[in-house]
């Protein structure tokens, strides 16, 4: 380990899904840092492992899903083994996450206010009267207006962003070093979305708080994160800097996404060309092809793709590429 | 109305009565408040707005689905309400789905799917049905041998692909696309909008694409409209709306896309979120929310004006907020 130690060291983690008879593997050598206050994304499709990835880091993996092999060490202390009620401490006071649908993601039955003090309580052993006042405080902070009255409020009292921003509040209630963000805007309209965005922006530069972002949306993820990891079939194939992803894209996946999104302003700059379509579907978890498991879809293929799964190969600058052909 | 326009909806207002009582009067949800739109055919009008905005109800009246509080609207020369002939209106106007895993009945084949329009209006012989079913498959990028299969054995695209199909066998000329991508995975998305621009061309399709997703909507509209709270606050051709945005509602829309290709153009953004459509604010039902809101705009609510020639803004300093991105 280097002397300056990362705050999380994700190290070839491999997550299995029983299904039919048979394990298959759902993520398979995943291997990604996070120094003390970095943004990193993970970014993909549907069922290619970002949001497992993110579960297993939380310690919340649940059957049919299991961890099988790797390491993740939160500032060099391995995790992935901890006993439940090491795991449930760490939860919430050291790493903390924020969902996609903060309705499912509350209790129904108690206020937003109680439900922020209650992390006082579990986790700093205040008292209610005291943690039920720092909640307001905290709601203040993720800039809820009236935040004395939205205290007493219940969840579906409040509208979609209004949620969200207590579900934040919540997450960083104990001030963590690592905040896990799973597709935390997907749910609400778009200027709200911008507006949440900012608020966790804004309060993680402040506390130092670093960020593990999930989203399928790249462009979202470049606005939030330094460095991106784009995760395909269970396999980060690309690792850069967000500022060269779009410009510089290296993996013929990437590089087919980029191609393949409609930007605002393309037609103005290039007339309306057709887009460049990624042929082919995001194979099953349980039918993941042999070789590089982008194979059936990529235009470079060779032999070797089909029968060797590549390995990541180091660019400059840090950044890392799972291809034989890539560039 | 002018004799070219296939759709012409002319101030359409509905409004839904909500709670109310024996002893209570019942609230105006004014979902629709005004709106009038044209379009050509072989044309398409990208219209964009957050959720509530009244877009899906604009859709539903447009399908004949609800009636008109006010206004009308008229459909290919015949005006369209509940009392209108269904079958009528479904030849002129079909729908695409945002989510075909729950569009499509999951315990009919595809061919069942597709024959069904058909039977409905009229073409009974079967070797007419499975011809026309064949070719509409293809036409949609699948094999006419997989009309035989459910729908849980297609792909999320393939199955949008067969909610085309549906949409598109009655020969419609106008086609009511619903966030037709938003649910597919990114990188599928390319390959709908390719064949849905395909089809508009050897069909000579009108679109009417709703989507919240501007990328997508410049990509394949003429002209776009932006709606907001039940009105339609800002229209013109796609160039005007994203090349020199006058609302500050659709240049917010603009800075909150997080791609670095419109991080350059600006960041005015809209602050809070859409009020309730049952009490709305008054004046410009925009103002809580914009960055340049001024007494007036809090008194009297603005109306669509022209701003240049085809391009419509209802804001009050439309004119003194400078063309120039801020």
């Amino acid at each position: 380990m280097s002397g300056d130690m990362n705050l999380l060291e994700v190290e070839d983690l491999r997550i299995e899904l029983t299904a039919d008879n048979g394990r298959y593997p759902a993520v398979e050598g995943v291997s990604f840092t996070i120094a003390r206050g970095e943004t990193v994304g993970l970014v993909g499709e549907s069922g290619c492992g970002k949001s497992i990835t993110a579960l297993s880091v939380m310690g919340l993996l649940r059957h049919p899903l299991a961890l099988a092999g790797g390491k993740i060490r939160l500032t060099g202390q391995e995790i992935q083994d901890l006993p439940p009620a090491e795991m449930r401490a760490l939860r919430g006071k050291r790493i903390a996450m924020i969902f996609q649908e903060p309705m499912t993601a509350l209790n129904p039955l108690k206020t937003v206010g109680r439900q922020i003090a209650e992390m006082y309580v579990l986790h700093q052993g205040a008292n209610w009267n005291d943690a039920d006042a720092r909640a307001v405080e905290a709601l203040k902070q993720v800039k809820v207006p009236a935040p004395e009255r939205r205290a007493r409020a219940y969840p579906h009292e409040l509208s979609g962003g209004m949620r969200q921003r207590v579900m934040i509040a919540i997450a960083l209630a104990c001030e963590p070093d690592l905040l896990i963000a799973d597709e935390p805007t997907t749910a609400l309209d778009v200027t709200v979305q911008s507006e949440i965005v900012d608020l966790m922006k804004e309060l993680c530069s402040a506390k130092g708080t670093a960020i593990l972002m999930i989203s399928h949306d790249l462009g979202l993820v470049t606005d939030i994160c330094k460095r991106v990891c784009v995760m395909y079939a269970g396999r980060i194939v690309e690792q850069q800097d967000s500022e060269m992803i779009f410009n510089r894209p290296q993996h013929p996946y990437t590089q087919g996404l980029v191609a393949s999104l409609p930007r605002l302003g393309m037609r103005a700059r290039h007339g309306r060309q057709r887009l460049t379509e990624i042929s082919g579907v995001v194979p099953g978890i349980t039918a993941y092809p042999d070789g590089c498991r982008f194979h059936p879809r990529c235009g470079r293929k060779t032999e070797i793709c089909e029968k060797v799964a590549p390995e990541l190969t180091p660019l400059a600058d840090g950044a890392l590429v799972r291809c034989y052909h890539y560039g | 109305m002018a004799d070219t326009d296939l759709l012409a909806i002319e101030d359409l207002a509905v409004h839904f009565p909500v709670g109310g009582g024996m002893f209570s009067q019942p609230q105006m949800l004014r979902a629709v408040d005004g709106v009038s739109l044209r379009i050509r055919p072989g044309e398409s009008l990208g219209l964009v707005g957050e959720s509530g905005c009244g877009k899906s109800t604009l859709a539903l009246s447009i399908l004949g689905l609800v009636d008109p509080t006010r206004g009308r609207v008229v459909v290919d020369g015949t005006a369209v309400g509940t009392d209108t002939d269904r079958l009528a209106v479904a030849r002129t106007v079909q729908m695409v789905f945002q989510d075909p895993y729950a569009s499509l009945n999951p315990r009919q084949t595809v061919r069942r799917t597709l024959a069904a329009p058909l039977r409905l209006h009229g073409i009974t012989n079967s070797g007419e049905v499975a011809d026309r079913v064949a070719e509409m498959l293809r036409q949609v990028g699948l094999r006419p041998d997989q009309a035989d299969l459910y729908p849980h054995e297609f792909s999320g695209g393939q199955r949008q692909r067969i909610g085309i199909a549906r949409a598109l066998i009655l020969k419609p000329k106008l086609v009511i696309c619903d966030e037709p991508v938003s649910a597919l995975d990114v990188s599928i998305r390319a390959q709908i909008i390719n064949l849905l621009l395909e089809l508009q061309a050897e069909m000579g399709l009108s679109y009417l694409m709703i989507s919240h997703d501007l990328g997508v909507v410049e990509h394949m509209s003429d002209k776009v409209a932006v709606m907001y709270l039940g009105r339609i606050v800002e229209t013109g051709g796609w160039r005007e709306i994203f090349e020199r945005p006058r609302h500050p509602y659709t240049r917010a829309l603009i800075a909150a896309i997080p791609d670095p290709l419109t991080r350059a153009l600006g960041r005015e953004k809209a602050h809070g979120e859409v009020p309730s459509p049952l009490n709305p604010p008054p004046g410009c039902t925009f103002n809580p929310r914009c960055p340049h809101a001024i007494d007036k705009c809090r008194a009297s609510p603005p109306v669509l004006s022209p701003i240049e020639e085809g391009h419509l803004v209802s804001c009050w300093r439309a004119e003194e907020l400078s063309t120039v991105r801020a």
